[in-house]
């Protein structure tokens, strides 16, 4: 068993050249959930020509990159990262993704919708629904189609909204990249359909089982870097419409009557800063955060302006090709 | 007080005694996983209200959540003031709308001691499909009766799906009890009853739970107040101990998903172990090769492994060069799965086209897509629970056995035996949907010899009397006794009328 760990083998990824220390095992629990997400990701990589994973840079994602690489060891991840940036994600997401790509020698492949700089759409002028819906849900859609990929993961869970309850975890798309929540195809056992017809496509997501408590007690048992941002630290903000608003990008604007506050300050979760709420805590460190997360009593999501529209907001985004 | 302590304070006065739960779901490390469990109740029976009730006191609605669940309550409250819990699970709008639940939906709570994943699956006759889909992958299966009505056709009848998709364990939820002022011989009639059921069908881990949803007795907290001579365990203290499905008392299989090979000096064979355990060492088969080789590592991110088990996502390296390819099955050698082209099996039809007699289909089972050829032989009464001779279409939601002929071998366990060997999913080539889920029964294999004359063909065998009684008295005789015949004879005249039989095979 020394003997392969000293054939250094550089096509191999680097871990498996170094000795490691012994790490705690992780609890049956978390096992079960990580060997599952694992059976996914080799099964799509498998059976697909052309997979591709969509990373947003948040904990779910980075979650999801670590299953990914732990997957495919000792190779390299078998298909490239894709994060859709819409201009207007907080530069600490920007920097983090750019570190994780070259630390752990992955394919990034970032897209902007061009119409983004040409009609010069932000949330503020054109609303959050238009801005999503054009920055995001079409954005994906054309860096979908320009790579031709016939399966892309994300990190969607079931528990974070009621119309994920009854997502697959392979979630067959038509080509026009809709889905139908009356003809999803049954899903038994562990045993996934990937038959497809050309220009058709799955999502699959391997974190379908797996909660906010389960993601957070991942994250600290196998020690995955976050971006910052799930730190509090003195952050300058607005409260506005009952958001606590960063507001230190250079386009921010203060609304009459709005005072620029600062703060120590975190997010629990990352997209669009304008759309994106933090929440005010003194959490540094991760095991401070995941204190606050036992006793808080809100769900994440409600820091995300998109699901507040209406209910079944989310549900009807997803049928427009929404992630 | 935050709006989460005001949500308690208007459950107070239908909690009893109200024991808070600990709020410290994150520092629990669990010493088992998910326990994975399906309900199973019409809409009368008060299911939604059940699986709200479980993620409710659980805690597994956060306010905001809770907020839209009473925004969305306004003038649906029920009368303890409580919100629409099915407004909380119906997901889609669509179904909102008609006010049915139409789906499979997965609900998540924990408690300090294990956490659960709920299949939620509607009642309706037409959704046999989606109740064969949760059950599927369930541990345990919460059977819902409303305590007025009792036992009805319908529980029967998921009863029979739930054992047939290899439920061993079921939970009888008497549910509406307070509706039946409490009544113990009412609880104890229902329970003997289903008991009964329950053992027709050879399950003998039946817990029934006289429970109100609606007011939270038995469901988390306890009902004493109300009920102060049921002694047993509320539903979910119940589901805290219920043993999960262990694979591991099976021989060692691993369906390889992929080779990996990303460099020259590595080459390993990657899967989800699915039955037994493995070590360095362990001798093994590559099916349906039949080529041997000795485990020589287990690699995974975190370190070389001394030992994987069923459950485990592993990579293994062989000691030589062997032709292993997606699909194959590596396996202990002393306890092999069955190889070959015939299988019979029973599967449940889930679309409207049904399955067709004759047509090939694509076969998914574990890593391994191949085609196969499916002759529908007997069809289930799902009210009555008897089979009967079929060879025609199956119509979706039915429950069938059928034969399957393989253009190439193929590799399976029994179901029973093992869950993850021994299912598999057909898919129609023409529309590439999932068209039925299958579990295998058993090999054909002597029957292949056998069957050389096709169809018409007919066998004589002579046999001692007391086995001829044992193979009459199977099911799968049994639903085709009408096409054998038999007749009774002495020893010394059936080796007359073997001396001018044909050939022996």
């Amino acid at each position: 068993m020394q003997a392969a760990r000293q054939d250094t083998d550089l096509s191999l990824s680097p871990e498996y050249n170094q000795p490691q220390g012994a790490k705690q095992p992780l609890d049956p629990h978390l096992k079960a959930l990580e060997n599952e997400a694992i059976h996914i990701f080799r099964e799509v990589a498998a059976e697909f020509d052309k997979p591709v994973m969509l990373y947003s840079i948040g904990k779910d994602s980075s979650v999801l990159l670590h299953l990914a690489r732990k997957a495919f060891f000792p190779g390299r991840v078998p298909f490239p990262l894709l994060h859709i940036d819409t201009g207007w994600k907080f530069p600490e997401m920007i920097a983090f993704r750019d570190e994780m790509a070259r630390r752990f020698d992955l394919d990034l492949i970032v897209h902007t919708n061009p119409r983004g700089a040409v009609e010069g759409i932000s949330p503020f002028s054109h609303g959050s629904a238009y801005h999503t819906d054009v920055m995001k849900t079409e954005a994906l859609r054309q860096a979908l189609d320009a790579g031709k990929y016939d399966a892309a993961f994300g990190g969607a869970r079931r528990d974070e909204e009621a119309s994920r309850a009854k997502e697959r975890i392979y979630s067959f798309r038509t080509a026009d990249h809709k889905w139908d929540p009356r003809n999803q195809r049954p899903e038994l056992w562990n045993i996934y359909n990937g038959m497809i017809r050309r220009g058709e496509s799955v999502r699959a997501f391997p974190l379908s089982n797996w909660t906010e408590v389960d993601i957070w007690r991942y994250i600290q048992a196998e020690a995955i870097p976050l971006p910052p941002l799930y730190y509090a630290k003195p952050r300058k903000y607005v409260e506005r419409d009952g958001m606590l608003m960063w507001a230190e990008d250079p386009r921010f604007e203060a609304l009459p009557g709005e005072e620029v506050q600062e703060g120590m300050l975190r997010f629990r979760t990352l997209g669009c800063w304008p759309l994106t709420g933090g929440i005010r805590s003194d959490a540094t460190t991760l095991d401070e955060v995941i204190a606050e997360l036992e006793i808080a009593t809100v769900s994440e999501r409600q820091g995300r302006a998109i699901d507040r529209d209406q209910s079944g907001s989310m549900e009807k985004k997803k049928r427009e090709g929404y992630f | 007080m935050t709006a989460s302590a005001t949500a308690t304070a208007a459950l107070a006065d239908t909690v009893p005694a109200a024991a808070p739960l600990s709020s410290t779901p994150l520092a629990a490390q669990r010493d088992s996983r998910p326990l994975r469990l399906i309900t199973c109740g019409s809409v009368d029976d008060g299911k939604s209200t059940l699986i709200g009730r479980l993620l409710w006191d659980t805690k597994a609605v956060k306010e905001d959540q809770a907020a839209t669940l009473r925004r969305d309550s306004v003038g649906k409250q029920n009368d303890l003031g409580l919100p629409d819990f099915a407004l909380l699970l119906d997901g889609l709008q669509a179904e909102r709308e008609q006010g049915i639940t139409i789906d499979v939906a997965y609900r998540y709570f924990a408690t300090d001691r294990r956490s659960f994943i709920v299949a939620d699956t509607p009642g309706h006759e037409q959704y046999t499909r989606n109740m064969a889909t949760g059950a599927s992958t369930a541990d345990l299966a919460v059977l819902l009766v409303d305590a007025r009505a009792g036992i009805l056709e319908q529980t029967r009848r998921h009863a029979t799906i739930a054992s047939l998709m290899g439920i061993r364990q079921f939970v009888l939820a008497v549910n509406k009890f307070d509706l039946t002022n409490y009544d113990r011989a009412r609880f104890e009639e229902i329970a003997n009853e289903f008991r009964e059921i329950a053992l027709s069908l050879g399950i003998r881990q039946v817990t029934a739970i006289p429970m109100s949803a609606l007011k939270g007795e038995n469901v988390v907290y306890d009902g004493r107040a109300a009920m102060p001579w049921y002694e047993g365990p509320t539903l979910v203290e119940f589901l805290e101990q219920a043993p999960v499905r262990s694979g591991q008392a099976v021989g060692f299989r691993l369906p390889v998903q992929r080779v990996s090979r990303p460099g020259e000096s590595f080459r390993g064979y990657q899967g989800t172990v699915a039955g037994g355990a493995v070590k360095p060492g362990d001798s093994v088969v590559v099916l349906p090769s039949g080529m041997v080789a000795n485990v020589t590592k287990i690699v995974t991110f975190d370190l070389v492994r001394n030992a994987a088990v069923s459950g485990d996502a592993i990579t293994l390296v062989l000691d030589r060069q062997v032709d292993v390819a997606r699909g194959d099955v590596i396996a202990a050698i002393d306890a092999q799965p069955q190889v070959g082209t015939a299988f019979d099996a029973q599967l449940v039809a889930l679309q409207p086209d049904g399955i067709q007699p004759g047509k090939r289909y694509w076969l998914k089972a574990g890593a391994r897509r191949q085609r196969v050829t499916v002759r529908p032989t007997s069809l289930l009464d799902i009210k009555t629970g008897v089979w009967s001779a079929h060879t025609d279409a199956f119509a979706m939601n039915a429950i069938g056995k059928v034969a399957l002929d393989f253009d190439e071998q193929a590799v399976f366990d029994p179901y029973e035996q093992n869950r993850a060997t021994g299912a598999f999913i057909l898919i129609d080539p023409d529309t590439l949907n999932t068209v039925a889920g299958g579990m295998i029964t058993a090999k054909r294999s002597s029957i292949g010899g056998l069957h050389a004359g096709g169809d018409e063909a007919r066998v004589v065998l002579t046999l001692p009397a007391d086995l001829a009684d044992k193979l009459m008295a199977t099911e799968l005789f049994s639903s085709r006794r009408h096409e054998a015949d038999v007749r009774r004879m002495s020893a010394s005249e059936a080796a007359d009328l073997w001396k001018d039989a044909g050939g022996d095979i």
